[in-house]
């Protein structure tokens, strides 16, 4: 039975491989790929996982496939720098059962820490990759992704971006298909990656490719649509496709490749061929283009096409102005309404009220620690007013940049200021216990402080190893962190509430003069948790408020100063008391 | 019929992500394509949000561009004025005229222009404002201001009532289902 609906560009993504008989999913959570495996992890006739980090996840996926069953992991494009390693050496052995990867990646930085393009990947490792450019293409592209896995043996990559995976639009869906797994087959020439072995599977790659080369000719994937209009030809893929055929209209002649690596060759000079001169429309780097001209073919791009941020269909249009089309343009005409006659100030993300963060950050800031930083809801804290974080580099990146540094300053002349990290429970998990392996096995004194809020936040609440609840938050294995910093071989491990500043404060300057490895866990569960019950909101007792300011040093959202003194949003507030143990003058009360 | 655009902007967490499946839901019903865009994580935590539904006979693009927003449905003024530029010639706004001050606001650091409302119409903009929080809790729910201003915005659309109720039975929670349909008609009237 088919049925039209609207979805997430994810969700028809995970609709997909569910149809496609997929039994094993593991993944580490990203935006914006976490949806995919959130919606399947619904589908409980199948097993889904969440896995420390994505290297973990691909392996899982790997052994699944190898075990006889399709199997499927999702990750953000920094992700796969994570999952690198098995992605290179699986393109050798090759797969049992189908495997699929989602890599998602960022045009735009909507929430990530840089806008690599996961492309040259499929390149550098020579997997396929297949890129859709709506729900719907992504419903069939997950199919499809299944049985080109199948067909060439070998892992595939399909490349979503943030506009793709959180759009919604049409998908007609068809069910799921019968499931038969395949038996294991040993085979140690295949799967034992020794030189000797790997020596004999490379050329097996390379013809791999080849084959997909011809594949690529004729596949459905890739679309020769011709128009009236010759003089222009665009060659595009994933979302510029859909900006393209926005401002151009039907009439246009386009080429959409719908596998993105390896490009087809005589495709595309029949394509350049038919048209009179060529623009290749993609964002980020040049990767189709690059490729055309490989081919000897003339073609434009970057010259015109910026090379960061996404694209847009006004975008495309002020481009394209020049160029003959035959679509109806709406953005022809800017309106003339453009701005209010006042500065509009900037509304950035902020730490919500009552994060369990802020008490920590506050004591950091006032105690002016050094503090190298991660990746997590809590590099919030790196904004103004607590302006705490010094770093942010990649994921578990905090512990291993304070070791460094550290060291760093027995040359020179270095200054006395106190260091300290900052990583996440689920981050912490992720990749930053290796590096507080390495701190504890090479001797360094660092102060890591683990900001524990019981959940991976930022990509909307996941479990994670820490949190004792599985993917559907059913009981599960727990990871101790005390138990496992002290099996590491550190002596002093403390637990601090940081909704108690005097507790932080403590802990923070007996750690940061301590002159060894010390782990300061500070441990709260998100306040947006449904677990987590809101304490009644405070209120200001305006007789005794002397307009200080000394609440404000927090930047709790929740809190405001006006002519008559602080005031406290109840709609915001969720009692947590931090500002109360900055109000000398006991303004700030907390309701019985 | 040409395109239709629609733009939902406010602060991450006020709830934009629920009108615009309700949109979605009910343009699907009436026959069109749709493509909706929405904002997840980072920016969701307090930050601006802006969320794009387009609908007609065939949708590209799941994005709306500057000049082009047929409407701007706003849950704070100084969001609806941020994205100003992004309103067609004869585009519409509906906010709330609730006040959300942003972390420069709080800190001292920016100032929350006055009269945003007046500035906006100074500007050319067709601005229907209301205070879709009272109707909102008079509802008996702060959180159904998306709703109110839903309501509210109904009575630009050609669509009727029943389309409007399809749409919010199939997209709210049924435990909410009562309260949303009593916000959606004061917005209406409001
Ligand atoms: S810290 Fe206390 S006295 Fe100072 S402004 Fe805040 S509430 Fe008023
Ligand atoms: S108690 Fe104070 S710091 Fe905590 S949420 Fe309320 S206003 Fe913010």
């Amino acid at each position: 039975m088919s049925k039209k609906q609207l979805m997430l560009g994810n969700d028809a993504v995970a609709q997909g491989l569910y149809d496609a008989g997929v039994c094993v999913a593991s993944s580490y959570p990203g935006t914006p790929s976490t949806e995919v495996t959130e919606t399947l992890a619904e589908f409980r006739d199948i097993y889904t996982e969440w896995a420390p980090n994505e290297k973990v996840a691909f392996e899982v996926a790997f052994g699944a496939s190898l075990g006889g069953v399709r199997s499927f992991c999702a990750m953000k494009h920094v992700g796969l720098n994570v999952a690198a390693d098995p992605l290179f050496t699986m393109s050798y052995t090759g797969v049992g059962a189908g495997l699929v990867v989602v890599v998602a990646d960022d045009p735009g930085m909507h929430s990530s820490q840089n806008e690599q393009d996961s492309r040259h990947y499929a390149i550098a490792s020579k997997v396929p990759m297949l890129e859709p450019s709506d729900s719907r293409e992504c419903y069939e592209y997950a199919k499809a992704a299944f049985e080109i896995s199948e067909r060439f043996d070998t892992p595939v990559l399909l490349r979503l971006c943030t506009r793709v995976s959180h759009s919604q639009s049409l998908v007609e869906t068809t069910g799921r298909g019968a499931v038969t797994p395949k038996m294991y087959a040993r085979d140690l020439a295949k799967y034992v990656m020794m030189p000797g072995n790997a020596k004999r599977r490379h050329p097996i790659v390379e013809n791999r490719t080849r084959a997909l080369i011809e594949y690529a000719e004729t596949s459905p994937l890739n679309s020769l649509e011709l128009g009236e209009c010759r003089e222009l030809g665009i060659i595009c893929s994933g979302t510029a496709y859909q900006y393209v055929r926005e401002v151009l209209g039907e009439g246009a002649s386009v080429l959409k490749l719908g596998l993105v690596n390896p490009l087809p060759e005589k495709l595309i000079r029949d394509f350049a061929d038919a048209v009179d001169s060529l623009i290749v429309i993609e964002e980020l780097d040049p990767v189709i283009e690059n490729h055309v001209k490989t081919l000897g073919i003339e073609c434009h791009g970057k010259d015109m096409f910026p090379l960061c941020d996404e694209f847009s269909q006004n975008l495309v249009a002020r481009i394209l102005d020049s160029a003959p089309h035959t679509g109806s343009m709406r953005t022809s005409t800017p309106t003339d309404i453009v701005a209010i006659d006042a500065p509009i100030p900037a509304r950035p993300p902020v730490m919500c009220a009552g994060c369990p963060h802020r008490g920590m950050f506050y004591t950091l800031s006032k105690n002016k620690v050094r503090v190298f930083g991660d990746i997590g809801c809590y590099t919030l804290g790196a904004a103004a007013p607590l302006a705490a974080i010094d770093t942010t580099l990649c994921m578990g990146a905090s512990v291993t940049t304070l070791h460094g540094y550290t060291h760093a300053q027995a040359f020179g002349d270095g200054d006395d200021v106190k260091t300290a990290c900052v990583i996440g429970d689920s981050t912490f998990m992720h990749s930053g216990v290796t590096g507080l392996i390495n701190t504890a096995y090479n001797g360094g004194a660092s102060t890591v402080i683990i900001l524990d809020n019981s959940i991976t936040g930022m990509t909307g609440h996941q479990q994670n190893p820490t949190t004792g609840l599985d993917i559907h938050g059913d009981p599960a294995g727990k990871i101790d962190l005390e138990a496992l910093c002290r099996a590491i071989g550190i002596t002093r491990v403390r637990v601090v509430d940081p909704y108690n500043l005097a507790e932080c404060e403590a802990a923070v300057t007996e750690e940061t003069a301590a002159d060894e490895l010390s782990v300061i866990i500070s441990r709260r569960p998100c306040a947006l948790l449904k677990t987590v019950k809101a304490k009644p909101p405070l209120t200001v007792n305006a007789e005794k408020c002397v307009k200080c300011k000394a609440c404000m040093k927090i930047g709790c959202p929740a809190i405001s100063m006006t002519d008559d003194g602080a005031v406290i949003d109840d709609t915001l507030c969720v009692g947590c008391g931090v500002c109360a143990q900055l109000c000398k003058f006991g303004a700030l009360e907390v309701q019985a | 019929m040409t395109t239709k655009n629609i733009m939902i902007v406010g602060v991450g967490g006020q709830g934009s992500l629920l009108a615009s499946r309700v949109l979605g839901n009910l343009l699907l019903g009436e026959g069109f394509d749709v493509k909706v865009s929405e904002v997840h994580g980072m920016s969701q935590r307090g930050g601006s949000v802006v969320t794009y539904v387009r609908y007609g006979d065939k949708v590209y693009s799941p994005i709306v561009d500057e000049g082009q927003a047929d409407f701007i449905i706003s849950f704070e003024p100084l969001e609806a004025a941020r994205w100003l530029s992004y309103l067609a010639p004869n585009g519409k706004i509906i906010t709330n005229t609730q006040q959300v001050d942003p972390m420069p606001v709080i800190t001292g650091a920016a100032q929350y222009p006055d009269d945003i409302v007046g500035k906006m119409r100074a500007a050319g903009a067709d601005v229907d404002a209301f205070d879709a929080l009272s109707v909102a809790t008079q509802a008996g729910s702060g959180k159904a201001v998306n709703i109110a201003l839903l309501g509210r915005a109904s009575r630009y659309f050609e669509f009727s009532d029943g389309a409007w109720t399809n749409a919010l039975e199939s997209t709210v929670p049924p435990r909410f289902i009562e309260m949303n349909k009593k916000a959606f008609e004061l917005g209406k009237n409001a």
